[in-house]
């Protein structure tokens, strides 16, 4: 995911699904009469799929890693329960990983599974639409016993029945397989079997090639103070590449080759989208030289925020688990207030419980970063899937006129910048700025280009030391609301700071000395002012990718990014015609946005929601633009983006 | 962990010496005539020289009600938020800048209704916060309700035929919230109040101070039998750390306690049970017989209402135990190196 919109001609990437994982260059090695076939592949999608208890997420995490030190491009999409241990067997109790990887770049974790690791039936039932005929199905065959099947509504074994012939069904008793290799260890069977994981992580690993020494180095560290369970894991992840290298059922492994070409020359790693911006925060506290106060409360899918900047201590970073929603929000704003950069991350629930507290910081005009990674709604909805249905809020949601900016990463690493640019907003223009971004971003990771911490932007902010109004009379005093002319933005004194003693608060002040007005002209002043300042907001232009001139344009926002360029692939490819915008801010709007939209025919605006941003440029802009909305908890998958804006452009 | 003093030293001291004026803002005060925050206000911005603080490193939070509009009368930094989260406001500050001192104001409904959670929770994890809260019993900004201290059958606007759920003993509440420190005060005794005051400032950790104070338009009078000299003999017990707890005319009653249930009861002091009159410790570990004095006021009729500190006992503040975590990370893992950071352990190098 680390491309320009553009891409350039001839690359195959995801401009047709029918190319999925065939082999691009075959490549027979028959160099030794043992050796098997090594076929080489442009890309692959494999999801690994089992009970929640079954460790997919960890499953899915290594061998992203695995894939991710290779030098593959990569997205990827895990898929789990919001119980923490749903039913073991049930359909309600599958967790999955989806990762896609490849030898060029690519922009989402891939529409439809090339290979599906069922770890039992619950997770072949459960995941199967999904795969197209003709995949590699790899099954537990020791979970499909009558129970478990029965568990699920399978009368018949569906790997007796008939119902897999269009399938490559694998059928591997990896149950059995990691006891039989694990018996020396001394475990019990329970313990044995919970290494069956590792076994099908290391038959993947042959089949695709994978380095494996940070697998055995990660599992060593995790289980540091049991090495025997260690030791056994590493047998179990050995044992299944093995059975790969041996069986005759795995004739052929594959190679995807490194996605050199694809990446700009640095160093890279691989990152989830809560840990780009973590990391976002943590840098922007040191580039404003400010210390970072978070103030949150746990929620899904927010929480590994909380944790992640609790681990950073030693950056000067303070994290503050408050009893509830509010106090989290009111604990980063008090922070604020006194100088630090606050911050407050949640998803849309906490949102809802912050607003009047958002409203306080729009009134006392102090930077202050909301992070909202949306999930599923309304109420408690959908926790751990992802949903782009808190737009408005964030727009809208507060008493009276309270206008809040608002920031929106695009992939993964993007929250990295995206938590930069927020905070440049905040500490600019001394207001609290949303940033929203979601459940897929959050938890999907790609590759990531280290920046050179002198590239990063200079956020360095000047508290005011002294007095910054004369009165008639000639005394020098402070007006803790007389502005910068510029931005508008009012003088940010923190105690400590002598001379500039002053009391703000969410009662209407007066224009310039901060003290309580009711003045209805003042009020009417004020109001427009903190519209003006937020309006006022440098944002850079909107660009739009429109390399042949077309007449519709698609225009999105936020974790969209991937599957609308996807789409915009395959159209090119199949030699349709259409030009592509995607928005980072969305309050302000960048200046050149009406323009833009003036400029095409048609205008598809592709949203996870019912069409709140479409919503937004229509009342702004006074455009048709037509929305195309999913809210089913999943990314937008290309094929079908790709279909309805052939629709448009057809229209 | 920092002893008493070495908290307290880390706000700085003020230059030349300060006086009342000094604290006075230049901002009309609009309370009603008559009201008992006036009192309150002059006791504190009285007292504010004695402690010889830098008035830049002040501050004084509110939540919304008559006495949250107390910031706006300081010459200090002061912020009115919102109703009832001022203690999470104050913890945010107070928990980042260890060089302040922070007051927060409050009053019976932001305190105990609206703000509830904040309030035991700010106690519980004893950030160095001073806590005024105004208890009139009543809802004064909103003209007239009752509020969570207002007693049962309370006639008001939203209560036509007497309200029907059972006040909340603000000294029992927080005793159960695992503060550190509290007091009890009245608005009209400023020689108490103030010494109160004191006692709170020197506290390391939070600190509770709840002050009757009068609402001279909607429940005036609410506290008439603790003010009235002749009634208050019998209705006021002061409590004095180590001194035996007597009141009445002349030392008269005393507080025993009762061998057998351990609970405690006004008794007529005699020859023979003057042994036995309780020995007021605020520095006892256990909160228990804080609480029981607590529970000796009438909730109606205020009778046998104990004043002055009941509980100051000293143990871990929040912000000095989350400042020693950011000290022992840079100790252990060293100041923390962006690039090293955002790097990681597991790269690959791309190269043109």
């Amino acid at each position: 995911m680390t491309s320009q919109v553009s891409s350039p001609a001839g690359k195959s990437d995801e401009a047709s699904e029918a190319v999925v994982g065939e082999q691009r260059a075959p490549h027979i090695d028959r160099t030794g009469a043992t050796e098997k076939e090594i076929r080489r592949l442009d890309r692959v999608i494999i999801r690994f799929a089992g009970d929640s208890g079954d460790g997919m997420q960890l499953t899915g995490d290594r061998f992203t890693s695995e894939t991710a030190s290779f030098g593959n491009d990569l997205s990827t999409l895990p898929n789990f329960p919001a119980e923490i241990r749903a039913p073991a067997g049930t359909l309600p109790g599958v967790s999955s990983f989806q990762l896609h990887f490849a030898d060029h770049d690519i922009l989402t974790p891939g529409d439809a599974p090339n290979v599906l690791v069922a770890m039992n039936p619950a997770a072949l039932k459960a995941n199967i639409a999904d795969v197209p005929r003709g995949a590699d199905i790899i099954v537990n065959t020791d979970e499909f016993t009558k129970r478990p099947m029965a568990k699920v509504g399978y009368a018949e074994s569906p790997l007796e029945d008939g119902s897999l012939d269009a399938y490559n069904v694998h059928p591997v008793p990896l149950t059995t397989l990691t006891i039989e290799a694990l018996k020396e260890f001394g475990l019990s069977r329970k313990e044995a079997e919970r290494s069956k994981n590792m076994f099908a992580l290391g038959l993947l690993s042959w089949m695709y090639n994978r380095p494996t020494e940070g697998t055995e180095t990660f599992l060593r560290s995790k289980f540091a103070r049991k090495p025997e369970i260690a030791e056994a894991n590493v047998a179990a992840f050995r044992a299944g590449w093995n059975f790969g290298e041996t069986t005759e059922d795995f004739a052929v492994s594959y190679e995807v080759a490194p996605a050199s070409q694809a990446f700009p020359t640095g160093t890279y790693r691989n990152i989830s989208g809560n840990l780009a911006l973590s990391y976002g925060l943590i840098a922007a506290g040191r580039l404003a030289d400010l210390p970072v106060y978070l103030g949150s409360y746990p929620i899904t899918p927010a929480s590994d925020i909380l944790h992640e900047l609790s681990k950073h201590k030693n950056f000067g970073v303070r994290t503050f688990q408050a009893e509830d929603e509010i106090a989290g929000i009111g604990a980063a704003l008090g922070a604020a207030f006194g100088g630090s950069l606050g911050v407050t991350t949640t998803s849309g629930p906490g949102v809802a419980l912050k607003s009047e507290t958002i409203g306080l910081a729009v009134s006392l005009e102090l930077p202050l970063l909301i992070i909202d990674i949306q999930r599923g709604g309304p109420s408690t909805g959908l926790p751990t899937k992802t949903e782009q249905a808190d737009l408005l809020q964030a727009m809208y949601g507060r008493n009276g006129e309270a206008p809040v900016p608002i920031v929106a990463p695009r992939t993964p690493a993007d929250c990295f910048d995206a938590a930069l640019d927020a905070a440049r907003i905040a500490l600019t223009y001394r207001t609290p700025v949303f940033l929203l971004s979601d459940g897929y971003l959050a938890n999907g990771s790609e590759p990531w280009r280290i920046p050179e911490i002198d590239s990063l932007p200079d956020l360095r902010t000047q508290f005011a030391t002294g007095p910054n109004h004369e009165l008639a009379d000639g005394t020098e005093v402070f007006w803790p609301y007389k502005r910068d002319p510029e931005t508008l933005a009012r003088p940010w004194a923190v105690p400590g700071t002598p001379g500039l003693e002053h009391r703000i608060g969410g009662i209407e002040k007066q224009d310039g000395t901060g003290n309580i007005s009711y003045d209805p002209a003042n009020h009417d002043f004020m109001v427009r002012t903190r519209q003006a300042k937020v309006d006022g907001i440098q944002v850079p232009d909107v660009e739009v990718d429109d390399p042949a001139g077309a007449t519709t344009l698609v225009l999105g926002w936020g974790s969209t990014y991937g599957p609308i360029t996807a789409a915009v692939r395959r159209l090119r490819a199949a030699g349709e015609t259409i030009a592509q915008a995607h928005l980072r801010h969305l309050n302000p709007f960048p200046r050149n946005l009406g323009e833009v939209l003036r400029r095409y025919d048609k205008v598809v605006v592709p949203e996870m929601n019912l069409g709140q941003l479409a919503l937004l440029l229509r009342a702004e802009y006074l455009v048709d633009a037509r929305s195309y909305n999913q809210v089913n908890g999943m990314p937008f998958k290309a094929e079908q983006l790709a279909t309805a804006l052939k629709e448009a452009i057809d229209a | 962990m920092p002893d008493a003093n070495e908290l307290l030293q880390l706000v700085p001291k003020a230059e030349g010496k300060q006086s009342m004026k000094d604290f006075k803002s230049d901002q009309e005060v609009r309370w009603c005539p008559g009201c008992g925050d006036y009192a309150v206000l002059a006791a504190v911005q009285g007292f504010m020289p004695e402690l010889g603080l830098a008035k830049e490193n002040i501050t004084f939070v509110s939540g919304i009600g008559c006495s949250s509009r107390f910031p706006y009368y300081m010459n200090t930094y002061g912020m009115h938020s919102i109703h009832g989260r001022a203690p999470s406001i104050a913890t945010g500050l107070a928990t980042s800048r260890r060089d302040l001192s922070v007051w927060v104001v409050t009053g019976d409904g932001d305190a105990l209704s609206i703000g509830g959670n904040h309030l035991i929770h700010a106690l519980r994890r004893n950030v160095n916060l001073k806590i005024l809260l105004f208890n009139n019993r009543i809802y004064g900004l909103t003209k007239g309700q009752y509020s969570p201290t207002s007693e049962v059958g309370k006639i008001t606007k939203s209560t036509p035929m007497g309200s029907l759920d059972a006040p909340f003993n603000p000294v029992s509440l927080a005793l159960g919230a695992e503060a550190s420190f509290v007091a009890r005060t009245v608005d009209s005794d400023r020689k108490h109040l103030t010494s109160v005051l004191r006692a709170a400032a020197d506290h390391p950790g939070t600190a509770l101070v709840e002050i009757y104070q009068n609402c001279n338009i909607f429940n005036d009078g609410a506290f008439e039998v603790l003010k009235d000299k002749e009634r208050a003999e019998e209705a006021v017990i002061r409590l004095e750390h180590g001194r035996p707890i007597l009141f009445g005319a002349d030392n008269s009653k005393g507080v025993v306690r009762d061998a057998i249930t351990g609970d405690l009861s006004v008794v007529a002091v005699t020859e023979e049970n003057q042994s036995q009159v309780l020995v007021h410790d605020a520095h006892n570990p256990s909160p228990t017989t804080a609480f029981a004095l607590s529970r000796l006021a009438d909730a109606d009729t205020l009778h046998h209402t104990p004043i002055g500190v009941l509980r100051s006992v000293e143990r871990p503040v929040y912000d000095a135990l989350m400042s020693d975590q950011l000290d022992a990370a840079i100790e252990q893992h060293g100041k923390g190196d962006l690039s090293t950071l955002l790097a990681g352990s597991d790269t690959w190098t791309v190269v043109g």
